[in-house]
């Protein structure tokens, strides 16, 4: 045998030693690794894998529901499908972006801009898509194994059930915009978050937003789902309760029809917004979509403006409605007594130039009740000359005008009101007498929206004392169903004699009875007016008829009813319309009348004898 | 001759000792096994697989212990012969598996050949050593080199790193029982280290794409954990995570939702640790110990140099892929594929793994004819 011998067997097992040894040292080794791995640094890969498997997903609220004064539904949910993508969870990004463009027939801009929206982790799922039609939905799913990221995620859609009624009150909702993410008031939001953006839904989306859940789903390496783990379940939103009765906001919006104007109706005991109309209007479904760029441009680049909301962002010129605050600033500063008569042949002669009256032969000699009942400009000429443009200008305020009326609406505009001061400002001139006259007859500088011109002529209604316009009376929590409603508040008190206010509430009656609002009367109930024409253009050569539509007067008409116990106030403006006499008064009455059938009870005020405040049973708030 | 005689006496209470380490491990495997992959839906599920590699590796344990290991020995050229052309087979028909050939279908089953060659050149070296006098580095490096190079090369193209590294260690194993001269070692050394830059530049570029980015991320794991560093990384998450207790049976959520691949496989081991802990991971450790401790005894006692040579091969292979396969799931080397000894789903691999146990017993068992 030429083996080894027995010494060679010997050293091996020697050597077999340094095996050994050898082997603890490398197992000591291996043990101290794992030592350091599992407690030195134990908690950290702990948490490393539970973000490994761990995917938290928003659970989007529901949005509060918005109902009328009635209780009548105006905006809901309903449920749509979303899209979501986990970037942590996307091997291929080009790869998915191109599937889900060909899948969605979206532009893959679109969703490379939404995947790079934001600066969240990449864990956090991402909204590429809402309101995927059940075909897309079903189409997602079918591919899942082959999208990993992606999600497809049920959550409530907002719906208005009424289309474009009450659009511009209501307001639409979108996703929140990156500017208003880094506002303090969206903290709680996220990319994709729905909010509102308009009306209602913007100025009370913190009451009606709710509050998102959340749901950790465990996910395998693959990012598909395996199970929910802990669910935090999402808040809905309070509902709102609005002071508008729906079937009066769609009956003044379809009396505008397609012409463009505002119809504002204010209960002037309250405040309460009956119906604020603005026309053209827009769809708040199609707006809470996720408009395409195009889209947008032409629904902004629209000439009728419908996202404007007229009534409380127009800015007209009041014409003769503003000698209703004329009259009230002449009385109360002395200017005239209601018997003062002033002598109009139909023509104002100031320095070198002669101010119209709207009559070419004149009034004659009129007082104060002729003058409102025929809308006599000479008469107004004549006070507003002798007042001077600052004392307009404190009484016009008194009325709320010049300042924004509070109601709940964002962007509301002012319009002005004219004084030596406001022109210093404004334009760096002096004031110049002639400017007052024009001023007088609501022309010239003055400007107004619907809304004050109805609070003005509300105020008037309710013996001076004007109410803050609401859009809502009450807000229910949806948790503990709390109802917490919201009392009228007093804006302000004319410093007018009471005596003077039913001289001009009495004159207003006239107006429509036998002066310039005949077209007004009502079988129904007793309606106090005055009408208006605003003029738009300086030259006015020629009839009616042949003036081109845009350089023609906006009509318009206030009024209030019943006269002995007013509860509504309505202003309606239509532009280009011309006389309001013709084309206002009557949509006024309309309005007038829809409401009084509604509520039959407003006229027992008036037979009872002047009871107006007891009418008020029929409305529940009140504190 | 002594080596006819038979130990009549039978099982002995450390032969019990053995096998019921050898069983614990077995089991070890077969419950993490069924931990990841439990899940499944498949009518054979990998577990019911394993038990039966377990069963066909517990016929192979009790032929190799039962027959006489110098017949056995006798054998292993032709053997080696045979696992060489099969090595070729396999690159030649072989089933691929993410770039790599290893594997000849049989039926529904895949047999890997590289693992068996593992034993197989463990026995031609043993019987190699046992046979020749030592004449000089010659006989004792050079001519076992050129022994073991057509394997490693055929295992190399597939490719195979894992079980490539695993047959050099066995050579290098070999080569340190036998006794290499102080001088013969440092020309092999001198030679390593003058002719490192070529071997890495010819192993470099053998390498498949998915080996070169498991070397790199290696080197930087954390850097893209989406990418090649990502079993490295996963594998460390797993293990960290377990802490010192353990996320429980069925607990670890790193391989129950598929983070970690390969979960019963090569990284069994992450497994078992994310599920066990710290704890359960020392208790591993002091299993493969033990069987490594009791292993040397049999070398150190065996009764002619074939079998300490055997033993001291069987035991080198072992303690190699029990260390790797750890040190590669924590993180410590490069990720090769190499199974855990025992604990790891494989047919081939637990067969080859269980028969060189059974040819160690078979080792010891004879060495009680010296004391007749």
């Amino acid at each position: 045998m030429i083996g080894f011998n027995d010494s060679d067997l010997l050293d091996l097992q020697r050597r077999l030693v340094i095996l050994r040894v050898g082997l603890l040292l490398v197992v000591a080794l291996l043990a101290l690794r794992l030592w350091h791995l599992q407690i030195r640094e134990g908690p950290y890969y702990r948490d490393l894998s539970e973000n490994n498997r761990t995917r938290s997903v928003v659970l989007e609220p529901a949005r509060g529901l918005i109902f009328d004064r009635n209780g009548i539904l105006l905006a809901n949910n309903v449920p749509s499908f979303a899209l979501y993508v986990t970037l942590e969870d996307v091997k291929d990004r080009q790869g998915l972006i191109a599937q889900l463009a060909a899948l969605l027939n979206l532009d893959p801009e679109v969703i490379q801009k939404k995947l790079s929206l934001g600066k969240g982790s990449k864990l956090q799922p991402r909204k590429i898509k809402d309101r995927l039609t059940l075909r897309e939905a079903t189409l997602i799913e079918s591919h899942r194994l082959d999208l990993p990221g992606v999600m497809v995620q049920v959550e409530s859609q907002r719906n208005y059930p009424g289309g474009v009624v009450a659009a511009h009150l209501l307001g639409y909702v979108g996703e929140v915009s990156a500017d208003q993410l880094e506002r303090a008031d969206f903290a709680d939001l996220h990319q994709g978050s729905i909010v509102g953006q308009y009306g209602v839904e913007k100025t009370f989306d913190r009451q009606v937003r709710g509050r998102a859940g959340q749901k950790s789903v465990e996910v395998d390496a693959l990012g598909h789902e395996k199970r929910a783990v802990v669910a935090e379940k999402p808040m809905a939103g309070d509902d709102l309760y609005l002071t508008i009765d729906i079937r009066l906001q769609k009956v003044a919006e379809d009396l505008l029809g397609e012409e463009t104007g505002a119809i504002v109706a204010l209960d002037p005991t309250t405040g309460d917004v009956l119906a604020m109309a603005s026309r053209p209007g827009f769809d708040p479904n199609m707006l809470s979509k996720e408009l395409t760029n195009k889209q947008w441009v032409e629904i902004v680049q629209n000439e009728g403006r419908p996202l404007n909301n007229r009534a409380t962002q127009g800015q007209y010129p009041p014409g003769s409605t503003f000698k209703v605050v004329m009259a009230a600033a002449a009385l109360e500063s002395n200017t005239v007594t209601p018997s003062t008569m002033v002598r109009c042949n139909g023509g104002y002669q100031f320095g070198n130039r002669l101010f119209h009256d709207w009559k070419p032969g004149g009034h004659g000699s009129v007082d104060m009740n002729q003058a409102l009942i025929h809308s006599c400009d000479v008469y107004f000429y004549t006070v507003g000359q002798r007042m001077g443009i600052d004392t307009i200008a404190e009484y016009a305020k008194q009325f709320g005008l010049g300042q924004e009326t509070g109601v709940e609406l964002g962007s509301e505009r002012v319009g002005i009101v004219p004084s030596t001061a406001w022109k210093q400002k404004a334009r760096n001139q002096p004031w110049y007498p002639g400017e007052t006259i024009s001023a007088a007859i609501g022309q010239g500088y003055v400007t107004v929206t619907p809304l004050q011109m109805a609070s003005v002529i509300g105020t008037v209604a309710n013996d001076g004392l004007s109410m803050k316009p609401r859009l809502v009376q009450a807000v229910m929590n949806r948790a503990t169903g709390e109802r917490a409603e919201f009392p009228p508040t007093v804006r302000g008190k004319v410093s007018v004699k009471p005596a003077s206010i039913a001289l001009i509430k009495e004159s207003l009656t006239d107006v429509v009875t036998k002066g310039t609002a005949t077209r007004a009367k009502s079988a129904l109930v007793t309606i106090g007016g005055k009408t208006g024409t605003a003029q738009t253009a300086a030259l006015r050569t020629g009839p009616e008829k042949d003036i081109p539509k845009k350089f023609r007067d906006h009509a318009w008409f206030v009024a209030f009813a019943p006269v002995d116990a007013p509860r509504i106030a309505v202003a309606v403006l239509a532009e280009h319309m011309g006389h309001g006499g013709s084309a206002a008064a009557p949509l006024a009455k309309e309005v007038i009348e829809t409401y009084v059938k509604a509520y039959p009870q407003v006229l027992k005020g008036t037979s009872a004898g002047g009871g107006a405040k007891s009418a008020t049973a029929s409305r529940p708030k009140t504190s | 001759m002594i080596d006819r005689v038979i130990d009549s006496r039978g099982m002995d209470s450390f032969d019990l000792r053995f096998i019921g380490l050898i069983a614990i491990i077995l089991s070890v495997g077969v419950l993490s096994i069924y931990s990841v992959t439990h899940s499944q839906d498949t009518t054979f599920p990998f577990y019911l697989k394993q038990l039966v590699w377990i069963l066909l590796g517990t016929i192979a344990f009790l032929v190799m212990y039962l027959s006489d290991y110098h017949k056995i020995a006798r054998l292993a050229y032709p053997t080696y012969a045979v696992i060489l052309i099969l090595l070729a087979v396999v690159l030649v028909m072989g089933k691929s598996s993410r770039g790599a050939q290893r594997w000849i279908p049989i039926g529904p089953f895949a047999f890997q050949p590289s693992e068996f060659a593992k034993l197989v050149l463990v026995l031609v070296l043993a019987n190699y050593y046992s046979r020749v006098s030592r004449v000089g580095w010659l006989q004792r490096v050079v001519v076992p080199g050129l022994i073991v190079l057509p394997g490693l090369l055929l295992i190399l193209k597939q490719p195979d790193l894992g079980s490539g590294l695993s047959f050099l260690a066995v050579y290098a194993a070999m080569l340190l029982m036998v006794g290499v001269r102080s001088k013969a070692l440092g020309i092999i050394l001198l030679l390593s280290v003058m002719l490192f830059p070529f071997v890495w530049e010819m192993v470099w570029a053998s390498l498949h794409d998915y080996q070169r980015q498991r070397v790199m991320a290696f080197v930087d794991p954390d850097y893209d954990p989406g990418g090649k560093g990502y079993h490295a990384l996963q594998s460390k998450i797993a293990i960290g995570s377990g802490e010192l207790s353990g996320k429980g049976l069925y607990g670890g959520t790193q391989s129950q939702l598929k983070f970690l691949p390969e979960g019963h496989t090569d990284f069994v081991f992450a497994v078992y640790a994310e599920e066990w802990g710290f704890v359960g991971v020392l208790v591993l450790l002091a299993l493969f110990i033990a069987l490594i401790w009791v292993s040397l005894e049999i070398a150190a006692r065996a009764k002619d140099t074939l079998g300490a040579l055997l033993a001291a091969g069987i035991v080198a292979m072992l303690c190699f892929c029990v260390v790797v396969n750890i040190g590669m799931t924590a993180g410590m080397f490069p990720i090769v594929g190499i199974p855990l000894p025992l604990v790891s789903y494989g047919g081939s691999a637990t067969i080859m793994t269980m028969a060189s146990l059974g040819l160690l017993l078979n080792v010891k068992r004879r060495r009680l004819t010296l004391f007749y």
